[in-house]
């Protein structure tokens, strides 16, 4: 046999996959932008489907791919870099707002010579109520991940395994439902969408953060539903410890969401 | 065992045409797939520029006329100047050049197809992402090119706000044209980002066995280190041109200052992101010369090690420059000589490079085949932009020049010498191994003499144009700077000949050029892993791992 290979990594055979991706992306973006200018939403949800649609499709293969045998001990160790370096640039991405943050709150434009702002009265959070909370069910959430992963690697135990990663996501659920009534409350309180630094600061820099909150909790799920069909060995989970990366992740961003937002920002601006 | 490069010759590519280039997980089609796009990409955005030399030829406005834009001037008809079609044509330019032409050849186009075969790993650590990443960049430029063509501001299509997306002009220019481009910089942004991901797993994970960090060769060097710039510096950019869609879109004031907003702010996020970028644009053109000179001196590379150290702490020290983009928007004189002083720092790794290159030529017995002529001309040009970088970096001289054609003079000869050249010299070099066939030699010696000619008579005298006071940017001038802008569009006609004759060239090479028969077209002194396979390489390269002796020439310590 000519091409007997003797190495250990994964050659994969052609897929559709990244062409319909990139097609569905294509039509998501442009279709935003027809929504923006009030053209019309349907080719947004189009997109955003097929985009959805793919992601599944892809994901569905890469676990059929790890049942074959294809994520030798090699390909696990890349797997793993490539996700951690998809959480560098992640940070990156929360550096921006961070920086546009800061900024704005260290250097406000009202005390710039001859600016005519002036910064609106806005409705004090205190960060100790809700927003404590909130930080407690996220961290607590993030125990339950590693209470699971250290009944996946030490114990093999699928029950606790079950319950723990059943208990995170229950918890980041809690976590969503809770920031949305913050949200709904903070702009029943006169809070606005827009329309000053400080609420664009806020409502992108937490907005963007729930968007991973949900992502994440997402990823919970999937491997939860894996969890229980037997996916995950002491060995080889790959796609759990990726999850409970993420997860922690976005558990860091919160701390600094809090002690920099809430805690020190809202105290900034009143 | 006999080797890989035997078992190429009995294979049989079955792939159907739509399965090999639309679904591929090679990274040998997605790099070809990646330098053919940027060849069309980078035609249009050429295109572009020659058009606005053509009216910068004399003064007044003769061709990009509000009654409708002419090939030909017409001085019978009225003539109003059309000041936003041209503000798009730079914008697009701009735009495309930055993140649809450069980075794809260098980094997507000779990144995926050497940079696995220099480190002997059979493919990408994710080859299907991989071609996520290139589809991605189709996707992106088909947003770019639909920006241009969409309804934009002044009621006119297209965005004329500069590559650099400015607010306030980014925010209040109308229409759809700006959140389309906004669009084509993420989705460009998240292909390069999962491509770095890529790369860098590649790098660290599937190197041959027995290759150590610092025994991999140049090119794959500077690939790593352009991938951690990529990894970290465009999410930052994404996050810059997030604010400006909601600041355009949904009442958001990050830069608007009646909200407290500070468009400053922007210019600091962007340049962050912006400094690294020129970097990512100029590394691997640094590695790809490098190999060149040693091939073509028939001598190693001078000092390996600085080498690798230099591309390190070019990408390390770019990260904490960029405010020398922006001296005059006010920042305190502390800031200024803080970014000042670090860029000036940055010409000590680019000399132990340059001096690097020169010493590798030193003693050498030196071949001018059209890759060296590139890699030369790379050299004389590179040093030249650096140099007038030097003179840029000074903040007190800055206040002159900034925003004058010397600005452009500069950045054009690191970027469209410099980068450009270092492309030229590794299509010249790696054709033969890619597509088996060799180029007529005095064909790729008259294009490389053209070009020459032809940039540096376009951007050498806009030097004096802006010692001479010449504003960036603008559609007209006054009668005093018509002498060079005259030679300057001289120039770029040259030089926009010698890019049809290229495409020519390369026509011909493909279809009729002779097959290269063996492994190693050049000399012992190509001596990295690609030359060892035949040419073009069989679809599955490396399936036995390469042994140590087939890539390590150094002597046992």
């Amino acid at each position: 046999m000519a091409h007997a290979k003797d190495h250990d990594y994964h050659i994969l055979s052609p897929s559709i996959w990244p062409l319909l991706g990139a097609l569905a992306g294509f039509v998501m973006l442009f279709g935003a932008v027809l929504w923006l200018h009030e053209i019309t939403p349907y080719m947004f949800w189009i997109g955003f489907i097929g985009v959805l649609y793919v992601m599944f499709a892809w994901w569905s293969e890469v676990v059929v791919e790890s049942h074959q045998g294809d994520h030798t001990p090699v390909v696990r160790i890349g797997l793993k870099y490539g996700f951690i370096l998809f959480i560098m640039s992640e940070v990156m991405f929360f550096a921006a707002w961070f920086w546009s943050f800061f900024k704005h709150a260290m250097y406000p434009m009202n005390e710039y010579f001859g600016s005519t702002y002036v910064p609106p009265e806005i409705y004090h959070v205190d960060a100790w109520h809700l927003p404590f909370i909130n930080t407690l069910v996220l961290l607590l959430s993030g125990c339950a991940v590693t209470w699971a992963h250290h009944a996946l690697v030490h114990e093999n135990d699928r029950k606790d395994l079950v319950w723990g990663l059943g208990i995170a996501i229950v918890l980041g659920v809690l976590f969503t439902a809770l920031q949305a009534y913050e949200y709904a409350y903070l702009l029943y309180k006169g809070w606005e969408f827009g329309n000053d630094k400080f609420f664009s600061n806020f409502f992108m820099a937490t907005g963007f953060h729930g968007l991973h909150v949900i992502i994440g909790t997402i990823f919970l799920a999937v491997c939860w539903v894996r969890a229980m069909k037997g996916h995950f060995t002491p060995e080889k989970h790959v796609g759990f410890e990726a999850a409970a990366w993420y997860w922690h992740f976005v558990d860091v961003v919160w701390l600094f969401l809090f002690f920099g937002v809430y805690l020190y920002g809202v105290s900034q601006v009143v | 065992m006999a080797d890989a490069a035997i078992h190429g010759h009995e294979h049989e590519d079955t792939r159907g045409f739509f399965t090999r280039w639309f679904m591929s997980t090679n990274h040998k089609d997605i790099g070809i797939l990646y330098l053919i796009t940027s060849a069309i990409v980078g035609f249009i955005a050429v295109a572009f520029t020659v058009y606005m030399r053509l009216e910068l030829m004399e003064p007044g406005v003769q061709y990009m006329c509000l009654e409708g834009a002419r090939m030909f001037a017409d001085a019978s008809a009225e003539c109003t100047p059309n000041g936003h079609l041209w503000n798009v044509l730079i914008t697009a330019h701009g735009i495309l050049m930055m993140f649809f032409v450069v980075i794809p050849a260098l980094f997507g186009g000779f990144g995926n197809y050497f940079m696995p075969l220099q480190i002997g790993a059979p493919d990408m650590a994710f080859p299907r992402m991989n071609n996520l990443s290139y589809w991605l960049y189709v996707a992106g430029t088909a947003l770019a090119v639909a920006s241009v063509l969409a309804p934009g501001g002044n009621d006119q299509m297209g965005s004329g706000v500069g590559w650099v997306l400015y607010p306030p002009l980014s925010t209040n220019e109308g229409g759809m044209s700006m959140d389309l481009a906004i669009f084509a910089v993420h989705v460009s942004g998240a292909s390069s980002i999962l491509g770095a991901i890529n790369m860098i797993t590649t790098f660290l994970n599937m190197r041959a066995p027995g290759m150590t960090l610092f025994k991999v060769p140049l090119f794959a060097w500077s690939i790593f280190v352009t991938s951690w710039l990529i990894l970290l510096a465009l999410p930052v950019l994404a996050g810059a041109i997030t604010m400006l869609l909601m600041d355009r879109n949904f009442g958001f004031t990050f830069f608007d200052p009646a909200g407290g907003g500070d468009p400053v702010l922007y210019q600091h996020i962007l340049w962050f992101f912006g400094h690294p970028e020129v970097y990512i644009i100029i590394l691997p053109g640094f590695g790809i010369i490098s190999h060149v000179i040693a091939t073509f001196s028939r001598k190693p590379v001078f000092g390996y090690l600085p080498m690798v150290w230099a591309i390190i702490a070019i990408g390390a020290l770019g990260f904490v420059v960029w405010a020398h983009h922006m001296y005059t928007v006010g920042m305190s004189v502390n800031q200024q000589a803080y970014f000042m002083l670090a860029t000036m720092v940055i010409a000590v790794p680019t000399g132990v490079k340059v001096f690097s290159w020169i010493a590798t030529m030193w003693g050498g017995s030196i071949e001018f085949k059209t890759p060296m002529l590139w890699a030369f001309g790379f050299l004389f040009l590179f040093t030249v932009g650096g140099v007038t970088g030097i003179v840029l970096s000074q903040a007190a001289v800055d206040r002159y020049y900034h925003d004058t054609y010397y600005v452009v003079a500069h950045f054009h000869y690191v970027m469209s010498l410099g980068a450009v050249f270092a492309i030229f010299a590794g299509i010249y070099f790696y054709l033969p191994k890619m597509s088996g066939r060799m180029y007529p030699e005095w064909a790729g010696k008259l294009h490389f003499w053209a070009m020459f000619i032809g940039s540096n008579l376009t951007f050498f005298p806009q030097h004096f144009l802006g010692r001479q006071g010449m504003p960036r940017r603008y559609i007209d001038y006054p009668e005093a700077f018509a002498y060079w802008n005259w030679w300057s569009s001289i120039g770029a006609f040259i030089a926009f000949a010698s890019f049809l004759f290229f495409f020519v060239v390369m026509f011909y090479t493909l279809t009729r050029g002779a097959r290269v028969t063996e492994n190693n077209p050049w000399n012992e002194y190509a001596d990295t892993l690609e030359w060892t396979l035949p040419s073009p390489p069989p679809e599955h390269t490396f399936e036995q791992l390469p042994k140590r002796e087939d890539w390590d020439k150094q002597h046992a310590h």
